[in-house]
This record gives C-alpha cells, structure tokens and sequence, in this order.
C-alpha cells in the first residue's frame, strides 16, 4: 500500500466544469512528486483536493492507510506552502511558525525548540522577531516552508510557491527546496506550471492536461519517452519542433525530405517532433535550415530558421560554433532520436 | 517661490479652519468662568472671569430636574455607560455578524446582508414607536439595557467590516484551517487582530453616536435617573424668575464644556491605534 493513494478521483464544480478527472495515482513515502501543466489544468485542484480545501466529487484519497475524503484539513497533518506564501501579517516570525503548533496544544517549551530548529535549518534565526512586511520576498518564502516543516506533517504541499519571485532566486530557492526535502525526507507534492522546475526537483513527475494525467514518471523517461505530442511539447526547453508529415509503410515524408524505416505500423498524417538538441550538423544531412535567427545563450546557441513551410524551426548546436544569420545549415538526426505522433489525436506512434 | 505661495494659502485656509472650530468652544469656554448676570447683560465673552470654581462645582455638584435629585455628574455617568454600552456591542455584533456574512457561504448570504444595508434607509427616529412599544413589553423602560440595546444593530459598522474582510486573501484562511485553527479562533487570532484599526474607528464612530444620542433618552427615561448629558442640557439649570423659567448661563456653558470632555478623551486615545495602523500597512 502506497502512502498516498488517489483512486479515480473527480473534481466537478458547481457550474458543471470538470476539472479533474476520474484520476488515479501512487505517491510513495518520501518521495518528490511534481505536477506540471498549463494553467487551468487541474493540477492545482487536485492539490487542493489533497489539503482538502476542495471537496472531492468522486474517488477516495488515501493517507497513510487512511481514507481522508471526509477528514476536515485541520485534522489531516498536511503543510501546504501557498503561492503568495499566505503568511500571517499580524504576527511576527516566531509565531507565524508557532500558530499551528499552539493550535495543537504543545508546550511552550517544545515549541520554542521546534521553532528554532526549524528557523536554524532554513537560517531565519535573525528574522523571527520581524513581522513578514519587512522581509524580503526569498526571506518570506523560507518563513513560508518554515512553517510547514516544523509541523512535521505526513505530507507537504507546495502551489507554485517559486512564481513570485525572480529569476535568480528562483534557481536559487529550487535547489534548497531539493535539499531541504532530501534532508527532512517528508513526501511532497510540488505543483508548478514550469517545466524546468519539474524536471529539476522530482523524483516522478506527472503531466496533467485538460484535468487528466497524461504521463506519470521520472523526470528523464518522460523527457525521453514522450506518450503524446503534448508531453512532449510541454517537456524539454526549447520547445520539441514539431513538423507535419505522413507515413505510410513506415516511410515518413516531411517537409521536403524522408525517413525511412520508422518503427511504427502507422498509415497515415502525423506529426514528426525533434528535439533541437536532438540534431547535429553535416555536409548532406536530412534536413535544409536557412538561418533567420540566432540567440547566443554562451554555453548554447540556439538557431532558428525556416525548412520549406515550417519558420521558427529551432536548432541548438555548441556556444563555440558561430553560425551567421542567413546562412544555409544541413542538419541530421542523432540516433533516430525522433518522435512519430498520430495527428488526429497526438498519441504517439512509433 | 511658487510653493511658498501655495504652502502660505494653504495655512491660511488651515489656520481659519481651525479657528472656525475653535472659537466656539473657546467662547463657551470663556463665557463659563463669568456669572449668569454678567453674560446676560454683556453676551459672550473673550476673557477669562473669576467663576470658574463656582460654576463647575455648582454643574457637578448641585441636584437638579424636577426631583431636585440627579447631578449632573450622575449624568455624564449615564451617557458614558450608554455610549460605550452602544459603541461596544455595535462593534462586536457587527464584526461578527459581518464574519458570518462573508465567511459562511450560506444560502441568501446576500439577500440577507442587502436586508441589512436596506436598514440603514430607517433610522431610529423613524421606527421610534415600534421600538418604544418592544422595550416597554420587555419592561425594559428605565433600565441601561433599555437604553443600549435598541441601538446595537448597526448597518453601516456590518457594511464596513464586510468591504474589509473581503480584502483578507482567502489563503490565509486556508492556512490556517491548515494549521488546525477553527472558525471561532479565525475569527480572535486574524480577523480581530487585522482589523483593530477599522474596530478602533468604528469604536470612535458608534462612541460619539451613542453619546449624542437625544430623542431615544429621552422618550425612554421616565425616571431622572437616567437621564444623558445631552437631554439634561435642555432641562438642568433653571432659575424660576417670577414664573418665568430664566436659564442660568454661565453653568450651562460650563455644562456644555463638561460634557464635551468624554468623547474628546475616546477620540484622543483611540487615534493613537487610528494613526498607527494608518502608517503601518500590513497587508
């Protein structure tokens, strides 16, 4: 039995509006599960769902060998970290991380040593007489975890909780969530609409849209072994390329050139995706790219242009190598390292 | 030199407004420490007079009205019990009811708060005999339930704790359902804590209200008892002049100054919490 279990579980609102479906799933104890998708996807209702500040229209949630669907949120020992950190401007520091554990009626004094634990691991030992006005936005997020680690809940919950902040300290926050989490070793949840924060802090990832788990596994099967088109378009930066072909007998002819021997028994109109780090140059490849654009990350280039009908094809080679704007390149796939997907319904094929 | 000239403008209109509010009560003031004769010969007076004592001690200390029974001091009590029995049930009543109309999602939540609002359109006076007739049913006439209680429900303090807790990010109260706190601990440790300045404007508010109040008292009271400062005003202080009531003055008018006393305190210590929370945005 799985630690955490959700077992076809729906969301249907009020108004009609299905935002999950019938979804089933294992989180393991200890371990970092995220759930990526694009916003208004449900993933953050089916967190929701999980804290139990959402009723739960069908399905069962299990926690730890108990069923919670009807257990009121005070009662289930869940920490949630809020997007805008939610924490309490009246109160300062200290009692912010204090609250819930009074509200458990434990001692004064196993407060204080929980709250300066706490405070110690995430180094806000200095702040915990401020209020959270006068802390900064990294500081308030730490306060934020604060609060739910010296609970020491079963689970944690984290809503987008990197999404405020900037692009430096978001890298910065990512990391020590990880560590923080490997060390406290407390089974999360992590609900994020970023995919590079999904592949970098889980230990499974799922790709939730339109209300449905698309794909459920570790960062890398998923970034390697896309189910659909949508995975694979939403996983892996920049985005996969995708290009409009047809297969028949396992030849597939696209914009103006052919692969042959696809391993796929498909017939019919498809959707070839290659990831642009999936390429390399040669003198005649397969694929004919007329350079339009060229953005120079330093480590990477990444080189866009245009193959017969399809712009913006992107291409991204070593930072060493200069390509110039307008120049003709002649490209191959690596390792037959292309994704074949079903264009009525994106499901992939090969 | 532009903003000097401004800065000049704007202190004169400053400086006059202040008179404008000043100098009335300074007047009232002056002509407190005269004797009744004196200002009925002369009119108001500027300068200070020698009765100071006299006067003050004759409006704390002598008994008046018909029984020639309640001081004057006895009813400043009365209108501070009155006033602060409005002030603070007004607050409480209407903080809570106001959690309940936006936190409890209950059917014709807002029907029921446009019910409320709707009460704003029908002051006191307006349903006077109605109230009347339910006080004294519950034989509540001459009584200070009697006094305060009629007045307690307050339409606008409801509205302006709603507008303000819809403010509140409903986060927060999703965590802290998830810290383990219920509705009624909410309700003492966020919302009361977070709207103290709006609690201490309304306190202000409802105070001078419930001070004012005239005609409630007064059709309420049948025993001088409990009479407020604000009916005494009109009654006390009387000299019988060969059948005709004179007013004696100079005691009204250190009457007057006197009862100005406890609201002005209210306002002057509350406006330390007002002026605090004005600064100190936290939210």
């Amino acid at each position: 039995m799985s630690f955490l279990e959700l077992n076809k579980v729906t969301k249907i609102y009020p108004n009609g509006t299905k935002a999950v479906h019938e979804t089933s799933m294992n989180v393991e104890n200890g371990e970092f599960m995220v759930f990526v998708g694009p916003s208004g996807c449900g993933k953050s209702t089916l967190l929701r769902m999980i804290a139990g500040l959402e009723d739960i229209t069908e399905g069962n949630i299990n926690l730890d060998g108990i069923l919670i669907n009807k257990v009121d949120p005070s009662e289930r020992d869940i920490a949630m970290v809020f997007q805008n950190y939610a924490l309490y401007p009246h109160m300062n520091v200290y009692n912010n991380l204090a609250y819930g554990l009074k509200n458990r009626g434990i001692s004064k004094e196993d407060i204080e040593k929980k709250v300066n634990e706490a405070a110690k691991l995430l180094q806000i030992s200095e702040y915990l007489q401020r209020k959270p006005s006068m802390l900064s936005g990294g500081q308030r997020q730490r306060v934020a975890m604060g609060r739910a680690i010296v609970r020491s809940p079963k689970i944690f919950l984290f809503d987008e909780p990197l999404s405020n902040l900037d692009a430096k300290l978001r890298i910065q926050m990512r990391l020590e969530i990880k560590k923080l989490q490997q060390k406290v070793g407390v089974t999360s949840i992590f609900v994020t609409h970023d995919q590079v924060e999904a592949m970098t802090l889980a230990d499974r990832l799922a790709v939730i849209n339109n209300g449905l788990i698309e794909q459920l596994g570790t960062p890398i099967e998923i970034y390697n072994n896309p189910k659909s088109m949508f995975v694979a378009g939403f996983i892996g930066s920049p985005q996969m390329n995708f290009l409009e072909g047809e297969l028949k007998n396992k030849t597939l002819t696209s914009e103006g050139f052919e692969i042959n021997n696809v391993t796929s028994d498909f017939n019919g109109p498809v959707i070839l995706g290659i990831r642009p780090e999936h390429m390399s140059q040669t003198d005649k490849g397969l694929i004919n790219l007329s350079v339009d654009l060229v953005e120079q990350l330093g480590s990477d280039n990444l080189i866009y242009g245009e193959i017969k009908n399809k712009k913006d094809f992107c291409f991204r080679c070593p930072g060493s190598q200069i390509i110039k704007k307008g120049s003709k390149l002649s490209l191959n796939i690596n390792d037959n390292n292309y994704y074949v997907f079903d264009k009525s319904n994106g499901n992939r094929v090969n | 030199m532009k903003i000097k000239l401004s800065q000049i403008l704007a202190h004169i209109v400053l400086i006059l407004g202040v008179l404008l509010m000043v100098i009335p009560i300074w007047l009232s003031f002056a002509s407190s420490t005269h004797d009744t004769v004196t200002i009925l010969k002369e009119g108001m007076k500027f300068g200070l007079g020698d009765q100071l004592t006299r006067n003050y001690n004759e409006v704390l200390n002598e008994k008046g009205g018909w029984s020639e029974e309640v001081t004057a001091a006895k009813m400043f009590i009365n209108s501070f019990i009155m006033a602060l029995g409005i002030a603070t049930l007004k607050v409480i009543i209407s903080a809570m009811s106001a959690y309940a109309l936006v936190y409890f999602r209950f059917k014709f939540a807002v029907p029921i708060f446009w019910l409320i609002f709707i009460t704003l359109l029908v002051p006191l006076e307006v349903r006077i005999f109605p109230s009347y007739k339910i006080v004294s049913d519950l034989g509540l006439t001459n009584s200070y339930t009697g006094l305060v209680l009629p007045l307690v429900a307050s339409a606008t303090a409801t509205f302006f704790f709603r507008q303000f807790y819809k403010t509140i990010p409903d986060e927060l109260l999703e965590s802290a359902k998830l810290d383990g706190a219920n509705s009624w601990r909410f309700f003492i440790d966020f919302l009361v804590p977070l709207s103290k300045t709006m609690i201490a404007a309304m306190f202000i508010f409802m105070f001078v209200y419930g001070y004012s109040q005239y005609l409630w008292p007064l059709i309420m009271t049948t025993s001088e008892e409990y009479w407020t400062v604000v009916m005494g005003m009109k009654i006390i202080f009387t000299e019988s002049y060969e059948g005709v009531a004179l007013p004696r003055t100079a005691e009204r008018f250190a009457y007057i100054i006197l009862s100005m006393i406890p609201p002005v305190l209210v306002v002057v210590f509350l406006q330390k919490w007002f002026i605090k929370g004005l600064i100190q945005t936290e939210k």
